[in-house]
């Protein structure tokens, strides 16, 4: 680790301590608790027939042979739950005329996907229930299909939703110029274009289709019969889900709770309201027994949200030394047939980011959020920004190559400096601190960059048919969504705080309640180090408590590296609270005045003295209460709902080097190095966990994952031997290194890292692979870069 | 993992397994390590009545040596023959290539014949047994049979195997002192072959004695890369007359299309693959 800037010191030295998850214990030995592995007593079976046509009309269901089946309880289509299973809510109307088709859970007279729901069997076993679609017989009239996205978004197409009158839902725009936070990007253009000094690069980039496949996948069960009508679910959104059900289905938002035990996993993907779920409760109300709904990994692939899926027509105006004086993006963002939770919201998250670390001083954004006939997309790790992060970063390494400048040096150029923090920017954010400098520096001496660069004019030289690229990606993004007035501004349809409280109990152990939702992050660990640095308490004697709507009643759960930048934030903050409630109290135990009091290492010490109560024994008063001072309540709990001010801007620079086999068009990576500044870091393992896992995620794009339909609209990739997710073999062993620049938007300084392996990854390896290639001509080379796609690149590109 | 309903039967002895097999009719599957029917079964793609399990049968596994060849059982996996000495004696090439298979978790379950009997053109194994011209024994109702493995695939996913039949062994004509590679190309360790390459060359003197080679996904079934062999024997083993012959490895195949390759790139592959796996297997 690099100390760029000293963090504040603390006392009982938790942060920057990488202690062993408390979590692992019950997970790596079988004690887990996983929905699907959920029994509960008289329990019925739910599975979903799934339309095998990516468009058509449901002209007949013929469920009597279904219903006669062994283990059948009950069989219900769309035309059964059409009163009651309202409309799957959509919270992100980005545009107040933005189009937005009904979206029953069950289809009701068309399929507009391959994986639509068509109807449902509830059976006393989950292998009955599964024989029993069998004997469901559905008539289809075919419809036209519609799949590629640029097609789809022209005048003339044929239309997923007919009613709607177009498949372009709306189009949303950021511009610098009117907006008034930077200049005229038409403007710049055209001075790029017809001055001697200038240049224009132009380039349509494609983000393609990914699935989230996260390693549990999605399960429900419902209890109707509880007081409150429970349901667990593998969600990442407990919260959000109560909610978003309570108002869909008009279940009274207090007779419904929900549970996320264990979960494996979700990296946006079960940042959802789905179906499945509603389903799941409605018949399990109908029924009034308990009902289990637990996908297979197919059933997955084909009927979760996916995520990315965006055409990128990008235009980069700049002066010939380099320095970019515009930016223009026009994107098209593949809804698939429906509008999820979030889904146009997506898109627009990144409208703030493709300026990235750079002083751009003209920007225009808009995005037109499309309709396909395949699976909607939403969020997926990174959800906006690392489609904006590839966009810019693929672009100043062309600018770079167009102008046969250093990508490194072209980067510098642009960049904001450290001393120029806080900065506004084009798009309208304030980043308040980096150091684009320090990270920069790191990353090329422990990459070796030099040498690297040595030896590939040596290959060149010789004409190694083994070539060697290297690729360089800067990134920022806004973390910790987020200020509620920012997401107000931008119409979406919640707040962006968190809650916390934290109990005192009487032996001094430590009960803290968070509305984040952890699912697989570490957030018990690293919450619990917060409050132990904070409390001055033993980090074991600290309980987190999350991810049931009953006891942990309220927040606004896991997603967009929020947890730490909010949820812990609101932590410490309702720590500093419960600090305050004791000191007047400990003040009183001690007889002296509550100034005299310094609060360190969990004790009250009389300033100059050695006379000190601490924590627990004012924990311990609190409770007998015999002796309190005058108006001052026996509690040490603590209530807080934090709303931060500004978001969070971690970054990095990110340096990889590929080896590209030009006679099979292989491309292998040779190193990765990732030094990132995530701000003060709590737990250095966690961290390094996160980056790990998102450098595979982010490279897995670059070079192997693709969702793929053929022309009928049927998913080809819908097992993982055609969806090609990379393992531990298939990597390199990364070097990740950390410069600590602490936030200033809140008062831990940390920054969120949830995503940024994810970010910078993608366009660090896909142009470390142009890097190798482009002495043949090549200018792109669509994700994922398969053999085939850099072996027929560089043919075409050498003719 | 949510299959049809079937029986399950596991025999301890090959006469009861064919007799298993006879009595289970037509739509019986045999199951010979799983690697490949478990997920037939879990997606429905097959709903067999009933299973029949040759895991119990220790006759079935094992490698022995029988003069001029090996006797590998059908049931050894691939794990035994990676770890079997003879094996890597006196047929390298099948070592070679059963070293690329997957990982230690499927190499443990899988088994060389479940591999051969369920003819899949991207399993790694059957370019090797035909380039050593492997031998089938098959048993059924009326006795056994040997079938030659160029006779024994026939198609995608299908063999000369009927459907009263078992593979009982496959029987390798030692190739000892032979050098042999076996070159793979998928695109992440546990994916399928794109194309692969089997090569099993005798130097002599300096001069390619002998070759084998065969190709792994350039057709429904295992091709034999003639035209190469014959560029090779009797020619110096030297940079120049590999790389000419491997100009030949596409002729005579008609490779598949698929995301990851289409026809064109798939007969390149081939040429590239094929001056790798000889320029290794010749140690050049």
């Amino acid at each position: 680790m690099t100390a760029v800037a000293e963090p504040a010191s603390s006392p009982a030295g938790e942060f920057g301590r990488s202690r062993a998850r408390k979590e692992d214990a019950h997970l790596i030995t079988g004690r887990s608790r996983w929905t699907g592995n959920l029994t509960l007593p008289g329990m019925l079976h739910m599975a979903v027939l799934r339309s095998p046509l990516a468009h058509a009309r449901i002209t007949g269901i013929d469920v009597s042979e279904a219903k006669s089946m062994p283990g059948v309880v009950a069989v219900y289509t769309g035309a059964d739950l059409a009163e009651e299973q309202g409309d799957l809510p959509s919270a992100w109307p980005i545009t107040p005329d933005m189009k937005k088709p009904p979206a029953p859970a069950l289809a009701v007279d068309t399929v507009n996907f391959a994986g639509d729901a068509v109807a449902v069997v509830l059976a006393r076993s989950d292998y009955e229930a599964h024989d029993a679609l069998e004997g469901i017989d559905v008539d289809y009239e075919d419809l036209p299909v519609v799949l590629d996205l640029e097609s789809a978004a022209a005048e003339g197409s044929e239309l997923v939703h007919p009613d709607l009158g177009t498949n372009v839902s709306a189009t949303w725009k950021l511009d610098s110029g009117e907006a008034g936070s930077g200049g005229d990007v038409e403007q710049a253009i055209a001075e790029a274009e017809s001055s001697p000094d200038g240049i224009v690069v132009r380039r349509t980039l494609r983000q393609q289709r990914l699935v989230p496949a996260f390693m549990e996948p999605r399960a429900v069960v419902v209890d109707p019969n509880a007081q409150q009508a429970t349901m667990w679910s593998s969600t990442q959104i407990p919260h959000i889900l109560k909610l978003m059900l309570a108002m869909t289905l008009g279940i009274p938002e207090h007779k419904l709770r929900v549970i996320a035990p264990d979960v494996g996993g979700g990296f946006g993907g079960k940042l959802q309201v789905t179906p499945e779920e509603v389903l799941t409760l409605l018949t399990a109300r109908r029924l009034g027994k308990p009902v289990k709904y637990a996908e297979s990994r197919s059933e997955s692939m084909q009927a979760a949200h996916h995520g990315r899926a965006q055409l990128q027509k990008l235009t980069l105006a700049a002066k010939r030394d380099g320095t970019v004086t515009g930016m223009k993006v026009e994107l098209l963002a593949d809804m698939g047939a429906y509008m999820r939770l979030l889904s146009p919201g997506i898109p627009v998250l990144g409208a703030f980011m493709f300026n990235g670390i750079y002083k751009i001083p003209a920007y225009h954004f808009s995005c037109s959020p499309v309709f396909t006939s395949k699976v909607p997309t939403d969020a997926y790790r990174g959800a906006g920004r690392p489609e904006a992060t590839f966009g810019i970063e693929r672009m100043m390494s062309e600018l770079a190559a167009e102008l046969g400048i250093d990508p490194l040096e072209i980067r510098e150029k642009n960049w904001i400096t450290h001393e120029e923090f806080p900065f506004n920017t084009v798009s309208g954010l304030t980043y308040d601190t980096g150091n684009y400098e320090a990270a920069t520096a790191r990353a090329r001496e422990l990459f070796g960059y030099d040498a690297l660069r040595r030896e590939q004019a040596e290959r060149r030289e010789r004409k190694d048919p083994v070539q060697l690229g290297i690729g360089v990606s800067t990134f920022t993004e806004m973390c910790g969504l987020a200020p509620s007035r920012v997401l107000g501004s931008l119409d979406y349809g919640a707040g962006g705080w968190e809650h916390a409280q934290v109990r005192m109990l009487p032996t001094g152990k430590v009960e803290v309640v968070t509305g984040i939702s952890p699912h697989g992050q570490g957030h018990v660990t690293g919450f619990s180090q917060v409050v132990a640095d904070r409390l001055g308490v033993p980090f074991d004697d600290v309980e987190i408590i999350h991810g049931d709507t009953q006891s942990a009643p309220k927040g606004l759960d896991t997603y967009g590296s929020r947890s730490l930048t909010v949820g812990g934030v609101a932590v410490a903050h309702a720590v500093a609270t419960v600090i305050a409630k004791a000191r007047p109290i400990a003040a009183h135990m001690m007889e002296c005045a509550e100034d005299d009091l310094e609060f360190t290492e969990g004790r009250f010490q009389v300033r100059g003295t050695e006379k000190a109560v601490g924590i627990t024994d004012v924990a311990l008063a609190v409770f007998a209460a015999h002796d309190m001072p005058e108006g001052v309540e026996p509690s040490l709990d603590s209530d807080v709902t934090y709303d931060p001010e500004n978001f969070s801007f971690p970054h990095g620079t990110h340096l990889c080097a590929v080896e590209v086999d030009t006679e099979t068009g292989r491309v292998e990576l040779r190193s990765y190095v990732a030094v990132d500044d995530v701000g003060r870091v709590v737990n250095p393992m966690l961290v390094e966990g996160q980056v790990h896992g998102g450098l595979a995620q982010g490279i897995a794009q670059a070079l192997f994952e693709e969702a793929v339909y053929d022309e009928s609209g049927t998913l080809l990739s819908g097992s993982f031997a055609e969806y090609l997710i990379p393992t531990a073999a298939d990597l390199p062993s990364f070097t990740t290194d950390r410069t600590e620049t602490p936030a200033t938007s809140n008062t831990l300084g940390v920054k969120g890292v949830g995503e940024a392996g994810t970010i910078a990854s993608t366009p660090a390896v896909v142009n470390a692979v142009l890097d190798a290639v482009r002495q043949f001509g090549v200018r792109d080379i669509d994700m994922p870069c398969t053999p085939m796609r850099v072996w027929k690149a560089i043919q075409e590109g050498a003719r | 993992m949510i299959p049809s309903a079937f029986d399950y039967v596991a025999p301890e002895t090959l006469d009861d397994a064919v007799r298993a097999l006879a009595d289970a009719g037509d739509d019986a599957k045999i199951i010979a390590g799983g690697q490949s029917l478990t997920p037939v079964l879990r997606l429905r793609m097959n709903d067999p009545s009933v299973v029949i399990d040759l895991g119990r049968i220790p006759a079935l596994r094992g490698v022995r040596d029988d003069g001029d060849a090996l006797v590998i059982g059908a049931m050894t996996t691939h794990h035994d023959i990676l770890h079997e000495p003879l094996v890597r004696e006196h047929a390298l090439l099948i070592a070679e290539a059963t070293a690329t298979i997957a990982d230690p978790q499927i190499r443990h379950r899988g088994t060389f014949g479940g591999s051969l009997a369920h003819a899949d053109p991207a399993g790694d194994l059957l370019a090797s047994a035909l380039a050593l011209g492997a031998e089938m024994t098959i048993a059924g109702p009326n006795g056994r049979r040997q079938v030659a493995a160029a006779e024994f695939f026939e198609d995608l996913f299908t063999t000369s195997l009927q459907p009263d039949e078992i593979l009982v062994d496959i029987r390798v004509p030692k190739h000892s002192g032979w050098t042999a590679h076996y070159e793979k190309f998928n695109r992440t360790a546990q994916a399928w072959s794109i194309v692969a390459v089997a090569a099993a060359v005798r130097v002599d003197g300096g001069a390619i004695a002998e070759a084998r080679v065969a190709l792994t996904n350039m057709a429904s079934v295992p091709v034999r890369a003639r035209g190469v062999e014959e560029a090779l024997v009797g020619r110096a083993a030297d940079a120049a007359t590999i790389r000419d012959a491997a100009e030949r490895a596409a002729e005579g195949t008609s490779p598949a299309v698929d995301g990851n390759a289409d026809a064109d790139f798939r007969s390149h592959l081939a040429r590239v693959l094929t001056s790798r796996a000889v320029t290794a297997a010749a140690g050049v």
